[in-house]
Formats: structure tokens, sequence, C-alpha cells
């Protein structure tokens, strides 16, 4: 286990390999923002042979709706929202060069697999600490389907956002790492 | 008979909806305290701590503590002898949280359920009316987060499988949600009444305070003996492994069907959005 990794996307997989399951890394530079809705339309996009509007080669996506901005802030509270949602269609943006995500709670074995095939990583930010990861976040503008909401897809600009690694290249799992650990029979 | 207006129902209802979402309740950061102090995880212990900072920067910023500031749900328990006048009671709560979640920066977080197109301000919002005795109204929004309120099931169990197939249900269902409801985790459990009453009582039971028992020896017991169990599960806090998984276990039960035994678990997150008034 390494002591707190810097990344900076757009990530090779020599950036994402040596990662593993329980590592705290800091990511500073661009990250995507997406969710339910962006997700499903990036997906039918590609299914149809079509460009998609961002270029996810190397990207991290955060899956995230943040709350509306106040006037002279960067973005609203923006923490992670639940990623099994996206498990139909992470697999199919990880083949497409997608490196990295974040968000909470536990993948499906397909995404997983994905990951390993295709050398992605898995992180989590801490679900509700929201007002405390929004301050790592410096701008955020929508870079596709404004109408959407707070669906959009964003490019955020971040420094020092803290995530743990969950699902690394080699398929370990910290959520079943915690309970093996933790738990009493 | 006395008067109360629409307008005042309004303004309570946005107040509510902004107070909700920046301010944690005094009995969840006790509880997160408490839960920090009995943590064994380092990573359970940062996530706390974390939590707690988190909740100190929303109340202070008037941030809101999460970005899911949640489906509007307002209990109302009104008054047999007062009257709401100047509009209808329904649409001046509507107002109240259209206003509240529009004012307040708060995320607009209701969809149609095919098109998934937002409806724009967070309404409807989801209005349960009890009628009790006296000439107030007292008033509860909970911003309902969709993250554990979809880890959370109704189930008709049969009669044979008592109490302990009740107390296996719930802690089942919270291992499998594992980390996806934001743990630690407040859960409300419905035993009794119908298909649709046991959910009610169970998100009725996440109304209560954190370590505020039953009343009733016996389901206080079946608290304790519940919340024991889904602490031992080992999730901890954000799922990261630890021993605090659940920050308390509320339930309520009323008399059902001779062939039944519904059971409801409605799960909370740690940010166990809810606040009163009475006007």
């Amino acid at each position: 286990m390494s002591d707190s990794v810097v990344l900076t996307p757009p990530l090779k997989d020599e950036d994402v390999v040596g990662l593993r399951a329980g590592d705290r890394v800091f990511i500073t530079g661009t990250m995507l923002t997406g969710r339910d809705s962006a997700h499903k339309r990036l997906v039918d996009l590609l299914e149809k042979g079509e460009e998609l509007p961002v270029d996810l080669k190397g990207q991290i996506i955060y899956f995230v709706g943040p709350t509306p901005t106040r006037p002279g802030e960067a973005i609203g509270s923006a923490g992670p929202t639940t990623s099994y949602r996206m498990d139909a269609y992470s697999p199919i943006l990880i083949e497409r060069g997608l490196k990295g995500m974040v968000g909470k709670g536990a993948r499906s074995k397909e995404v997983v697999d994905a990951m390993v095939k295709h050398k992605a990583v898995y992180f989590a930010a801490v679900g509700g600490a929201a007002a405390l990861i929004s301050r790592r976040i410096i701008s955020s503008e929508i870079l596709a389907y404004e109408d959407l909401g707070p669906e959009a897809i964003r490019r955020l600009e971040v420094k020092d956002f803290p995530v743990i690694v969950v699902n690394d290249t080699e398929g370990n799992d910290l959520y079943e790492q915690g309970i093996k650990e933790y738990a009493i029979k | 008979m006395r008067e109360i207006t629409a307008g005042e129902i309004t303004q309570s209802v946005k107040e509510l909806s902004m107070s909700a979402a920046y301010h944690l309740g005094e009995d969840v950061v006790k509880a997160l305290e408490r839960g920090l102090e009995e943590e064994i995880s380092p990573a359970g212990q940062d996530v706390l701590k974390q939590l707690l900072e988190n909740a100190q920067i929303a109340d202070e910023g008037k941030f809101p503590m999460c970005q899911d500031t949640g489906f509007a749900v307002i209990f109302v328990q009104l008054g047999q002898e007062i009257h709401v006048a100047g509009g209808d009671l329904n649409e001046a709560i509507h107002e109240g949280v259209r206003q509240g979640y529009e004012e307040a920066f708060l995320r607009k977080s209701v969809c149609h359920p095919f098109t998934r197109k937002n409806t724009g301000d967070n309404t409807p919002a989801i209005i349960h009316i009890k009628i009790v005795p006296g000439d107030r109204i007292k008033l509860t929004l909970a911003g309902k987060g969709g993250g554990s309120e979809n880890m959370s099931r109704v189930m008709m169990l049969k009669p044979s499988d008592g109490k302990a197939g009740i107390i296996e249900y719930v802690v089942q269902r919270v291992k499998e949600s594992g980390p996806n409801p934001c743990p630690p985790i407040v859960v409300g459990v419905g035993i009794g009444g119908t298909f649709e009453r046991a959910a009610l009582l169970a998100k009725e039971g996440l109304l209560r305070h954190i370590g505020e028992p039953n009343p009733d020896p016996e389901l206080a017991e079946m608290e304790r003996t519940i919340l024991e169990r889904i602490n031992k599960l080992g999730i901890g806090p954000a799922g990261l492994g630890g021993r605090i998984t659940s920050l308390g276990v509320a339930v309520e039960m009323q008399p059902c069907h001779i062939a039944s035994l519904p059971v409801a678990v409605n799960i909370n997150c740690h940010a166990h959005r809810h606040k009163e008034i009475i006007i």
C-alpha cells in the first residue's frame, strides 16, 4: 500500500496499474462528471457508432449531480452518487479508454472484469462529505447535456481531491477487505 | 376554530427545507461523536471525522451538507380545530418546497419515471397528513435522499417467521446494502399494518431522534438487538470496514392481518435529514 499518490489525468495504463485497493489518492487536474442520464446518452451514441460530445480517453469520470452553484462559487455541494446505477454503462466506456471512475458503493462483476482487462481503477469519495469535497473543486464548466440540469456532463478542475482506491487492476475490492477484517461472526 | 393562512404554511415549509439541508441534527452530531469514540477502524475513524467536519462547514456556510438535498417528504399533523385559509394546503406545501429549493440553491432531484426529465423545481413533494386533536399544525420535512431510499424494501413475511425472522430480514437487508446507503446509517423498521402501511411506519420511525428508544420495552429490545447485529457486519463508515455501520434503529409496529407479517426497512444515511415546526 503506497502513501498518498497524486494523479493528473489524462492517465495511461502505467499510471493506474500500480494502484492497490486501499491506496489514498489525490486527484489534481481535470475530471469529467456524469451520472445516470448522461451515461445512457453516451452509451446510446457509442452503440449507434456516433461521436461522443466529450473525449473519454485517459479520463476520470466522477459520478455526481451537484446542487446549483451560488454566485461567486465554483460549484455547489458535490459529493459522489451511488455507482452501481452506472454498472450497465461503465464496461463499454472503460473499453473505449476511460481510466478511472469516482463514486461510492460496490461495482458489479462486469465492471470489475472490464477494469482488470482494460486497466482502469474505481475510486470512492466519502459519501455525504459533500461540502468538504466541494472545496477541492476549483472550477466547473458544463461540457454537454446542459438540459440535464444536475445530471449534465461537466469538466471540473480539482486540486488534491481526496479519494481511496476501491477496485484496482488486479481485481482487489476494498469493501470486501473491510468486511473480512471487521465482521464479527 | 383557529385560522392559519396558506402563506404561513408555505413560509414554514420553505424554512424547513433550507434548514434540513444545511444543519445536521444535534442528535446525529452526538451519535457521530459517540461513534468516533467507539470505532476501531482507522479508515472508519477518518470518515467519521470528515463527516463531523463536513457538518460544521455546512452549518457555518449555509451550504448543503450533501448534494442530494432529497425528495421532500412532508408529514403533517393537522389539528382538527385548525382551518387553513387563503389557499389549498397541499399546494401551499408544494410551493414552500419550490421556493425553499430554489432560493437555497438546493438540488432539483425529481423526474418523470420513464423519460427521466427533471420536473425542475423538486416538486411534487410527498405529503402525509394525519388529523390529530387540537388547533395547531405540526410540519415535519424529511429531505429523503435517493441512495438510502434505494436500499429500502417491503417484505411480506410469513407469520411463522416471527420476531427472529424479522430481525434476520432487517440485518440481511443492511448486509446486502453494504456501502451503498452511505453508512453509518439509521434504520427505520415498520412491522404490521398492510403492505403500504408497514413502509410508512418504517419512515415514521426515521423521524425519531437517534437514541430515543421505542416506549414499548419489547420493541426497544428488538431495536438494540438489530443494532448490535448490524454493527457486527463489519461494513463500517462509508463501507470501508469498521464497527460503526449504524447509528440507531427505530422500530414502529401496529396490528396486521392474521395471515400476514409485513415488514418494511427504510434506510437513512447519516444525514438523517428532518426538521420540524409547530405553528
